[in-house]
């Protein structure tokens, strides 16, 4: 179990992570989410020992990392962003290195060869690890994590620089591992989280911005019902009568695709079915439909819309509650001020965009 | 700090490193041998003793560039600040395997000595002693160097600073003549006086050099063996004041 508390981290004058808490009961796999130089290496960092913080406390199975660093750090398997790998050292003399750095207890060849079958290491293991490539440098910094099986396990974007078929492949692996470790898991490619995490904390600018079960976030991007309906006829005309639907919260005509052709937004309220009051629409007016979508809100806009809000006031506004909903009330009162500056941000868009806000 | 140590002496014999100081190691100390002992036909090595004294500066920042640089640059130290063993350990492992690499070097002096039996008497306690001496000087100087590499991630500036920091404390007992002989007005007299003394007693020269001529003092002893201690100390501070940065 890894408790931390108000975790706060300065490099000089730079706040580099903000009054971070949060816990991760045993056997979760929770994903770390945020943009690059978010602050989520400096929070791994913090809770393996690496760096001390500024103010606050991590726990480890309930020993403070900086009171008792060797016992707090005996219970993880750390991969950091660049697996902390010796060039000149084979793969099996370097899980040795490891193997006796840790002090491990385990009998050492059964347990070095059962890791490296898992982490698909065999058929290097005699090899130079300088002579390896990027996707097997990080499956051995994986096996490095791995060895004296500790009870937590920390990963520090552990895709990033693959190909494809190694992402899913250290996706798997991160999967299996997830049903006998406590794991914390840094990306900032959602798809893997969501693959692969229970509890998902997104982390923007030091803070943290979203700390919620994957249900649970599934479940407020659900409760937004948007629809894109690709239309003929005249802007104008179609916005209006689309806006007399009753159901409809907002539109937003998007790009031209074709001559004349635009893409519509729509938002609806919860549980609103337009599709036929739509579709007589069009034959009314004389119109055709060429596409109609729904657009679920995935992880991905809800991401989108927390680390770079300002950069997309309509969808902010529009997409404003379900962020809210993820947020617990104590965290709420640290993102307090964030909110206040997104909602005017929000606010001076909907003055400016003829189809205005919503909602 | 058994598997860093065990790590470390694995990579000086994987890279060049071991390769490249031991081979000038051996042809300095052969050098020396021939010119200043068998070139003359006795069997006294105490000025071959003394020119090995010189080897040092220019060769131990060599074992000690790349100990903690090295990790720095390519980040291998997180594994080993995240890993459970104390920063101590770390400091003393890759310590204690750099002392090793300048023991096997310096053992080559029993190897000249052996030869010498052949032609003449050895005087086996001398050679002991100067054996113990030059692993004082290496533990104390060696100490110096993994504390300068700690300081940088560059092992081009570790040599450097290493080299330029062993050179002072080699000619110590110089710059204090020098000091002693150069004309001050009188109020300063005292204050140089004290400077010069206090410089001579940190020499590290004149200490080594009571060694080779047989002289085994316990005072010296402890100052090398601290002056190890205190720089291997502020190397672990280095490490974990980084941490706070």
């Amino acid at each position: 179990m890894i408790e931390v508390k108000n975790l706060t981290k300065y490099y000089g004058d730079h706040l580099a992570v903000d009054n971070i808490s949060f816990t991760v009961e045993d056997g979760e796999i929770l994903g770390f989410l945020g943009p690059n130089g978010a602050g989520k290496s400096t929070t791994m960092n913090m809770l393996t020992g690496y760096i001390s913080s500024s103010s606050g406390q991590a726990l480890i199975n309930g020993v403070d990392i900086l009171e008792d660093p060797i016992k707090a750090k005996a219970s993880i398997g750390y991969l950091p962003e660049l697996p902390p790998l010796y060039q000149n050292m084979t793969v099996m003399g370097y899980l040795n290195f490891v193997y006796d750095l840790k002090k491990c207890k385990l009998p050492r060849k059964s347990h070095l060869k059962e890791i490296c079958n898992l982490c698909k290491i065999t058929d290097v293991s005699h090899r130079i690890i300088r002579h390896l490539s990027k996707g097997y440098r990080q499956r051995v910094g994986m096996a490095q994590a791995l060895v004296g099986n500790p009870p937590i396990l920390i990963l520090d974007e552990p895709t990033v620089g693959l190909d494809p078929k190694q992402i899913i492949e250290i996706r798997n692996l991160v999967k299996k591992l997830g049903k006998r470790h406590t794991l914390i898991l840094s990306s900032h490619i959602l798809s893997e989280i969501q693959a692969v995490c229970d509890r998902v904390i997104i982390i923007n600018k030091g803070k943290m911005a979203a700390n919620d079960t994957l249900e649970n976030l599934t479940k407020s991007i659900s409760s937004i019902n948007r629809m894109i309906v690709r239309l003929d006829g005249k802007r104008e005309e179609v916005l209006t009568a689309i806006r007399r639907i009753p159901g409809v919260t907002s539109v937003r005509a998007d790009m031209e695709r074709e001559n004349g052709i635009y893409d519509y937004e729509i938002v609806m309220e919860q549980d609103a079915d337009i599709r036929i009051m739509l579709n007589e629409m069009c034959h009314e007016h004389g119109w055709s439909i060429y596409k109609m979508a729904s657009d679920e809100m995935t992880l991905e806009d809800i991401f989108m819309r927390i680390t770079m809000g300002e950069g997309m006031p309509d969808e902010a506004a529009s997409k404003k509650k379900p962020v809210i909903r993820l947020v617990t009330p104590e965290e709420q009162r640290a993102q307090a001020e964030a909110q206040a500056e997104a909602e005017a941000a929000a606010g001076e868009s909907e003055e400016k965009s003829d189809e205005g806000g919503n909602e | 700090m058994g598997a860093i140590f065990r790590r470390e002496m694995g990579a000086f014999f994987t890279s060049p490193v071991a390769y490249v100081y031991l081979t000038v190691y051996y042809v300095f100390a052969g050098v020396c041998f021939y010119l200043f002992t068998l070139s003359y036909g006795i069997a006294d090595m105490s000025s071959f003793f003394s020119m090995l004294f010189w080897a040092n500066f220019l060769l131990i920042p060599v074992l000690t560039m790349r100990s903690f640089s090295e990790e720095k640059m390519q980040k291998t130290d997180q594994g080993l600040l995240t890993a459970p063993v104390s920063l101590g350990g770390i400091v003393l492992g890759k310590y204690f395997a750099a002392l090793m690499m300048y023991t096997i070097g310096v053992a080559i002096i029993f190897v000249y000595a052996l030869i010498l039996s052949f032609f003449g008497t050895v005087a086996w306690g001398i050679v002991a002693a100067n054996f113990i001496a030059l692993l004082l000087l290496g533990a104390a100087f060696i100490a110096v160097g993994v504390f300068i590499s700690s300081l940088t991630e560059s092992q081009f500036i570790a040599y450097i600073i290493s080299l330029l920091l062993l050179l002072v404390m080699c000619v110590m007992q110089e710059l204090a003549g020098l000091i002693e002989g150069a004309s001050v007005p009188e109020l300063f007299q005292p204050v140089v006086n004290l400077l010069a003394t206090g410089m001579n007693a940190i020499s590290f020269y004149n200490k080594f050099y009571d060694f080779t001529c047989g002289l085994f003092d316990l005072s010296s002893v402890l100052f090398y063996v601290s002056t190890a201690a205190v720089f291997n100390f502020l190397t672990v501070r280095v490490l974990e004041t980084r941490r706070w940065r």
